[in-house]
């Protein structure tokens, strides 16, 4: 099963949209409840992260009967340093964001908590690409 | 207990919940806070919506009367969840409930396993 969305970066109303259908659909196959909040939450800290730091992003799912696959590709300004982003607390987004209950540094490790594996390449100016694989077991 | 206000879900203000969150950082909220929670926040956008989506949270607490605007009133109406406006600041809502035995989710977890 595959299924991609769109994501527009600053488009704060809609943020959340692709990520609530990657939940609908899991839901509809029928996945475990436990699958379905862990990539969920990681779904939705990562289309965040694209509508607070990206210009745009495909996010696609791929589900089977072992795993769930989620793969967010941006373009955008690229993270010029991965390992410190991933410190918790470690934050580039703006005050506008913070204000939103966003912003505070704990996305990325929020996203590698939920997942079983988690990738992340990225390219300064260009964009960044983040891999979460799901073990449905 | 909270002479709040329900703005949403009236239907479904009866329903009994067992653990709730007081927090204004939707990622604490998303990497701690329990299926079918209550959340208590002084934040009103949209996000505190689709935080609640994800965790399938029961309803939130806007204190200090805050009020969503309509937009995402709607999103919550879709969505069924319950919207309540307390007049209280954060600390005192949430210590108004918790003294009325509403753990916090921690607890909870802690309590659950025991019982396993």
């Amino acid at each position: 099963m595959h299924f991609v969305f769109e994501v527009q970066g600053g488009d704060f109303n809609k943020a959340g949209d692709a990520s609530s259908k990657v939940k609908k659909i899991l839901q509809q196959i029928g996945s475990d409840s436990a699958v379905v909040r862990r990539v969920a939450v990681a779904c939705y800290e990562a289309e965040m992260n694209v509508v607070i730091h990206a210009h745009h992003a495909f996010v696609t799912l791929d589900a089977d009967i072992n795993q769930v696959m989620i793969v967010v590709e941006d373009e955008g300004p690229g993270i010029e340093d991965i390992e410190m982003a991933m410190t918790p607390g470690f934050s580039t987004a703006p005050d506008y964001v913070r204000e939103m209950g966003f912003g505070a540094g704990m996305g990325l490790p929020n996203m590698k908590n939920c997942s079983s594996q988690m990738e992340i390449t990225s390219r300064r100016g260009v964009g960044t690409t983040v891999r979460m694989v799901f073990d449905n077991a | 207990m909270l002479d709040g206000t329900i703005i949403c879900g009236m239907d479904r203000a009866q329903e009994t919940v067992s653990s709730a969150c007081g927090c204004d950082l939707m990622s604490d909220v998303l990497a701690f806070t329990r299926s079918g929670s209550v959340l208590l926040t002084g934040l009103t956008n949209p996000q505190v919506i689709r935080t609640a989506e994800m965790l399938d949270l029961k309803g939130i607490v806007f204190v200090r009367d805050k009020r969503p605007d309509e937009h995402t009133v709607r999103m919550a109406q879709s969505l069924g969840l319950v919207l309540i406006l307390s007049p209280h600041p954060l600390y005192e809502s949430c210590g108004k409930l918790y003294k009325a035995g509403l753990e916090g989710c921690r607890e909870r977890e802690e309590s659950d396993s025991m019982r396993v």
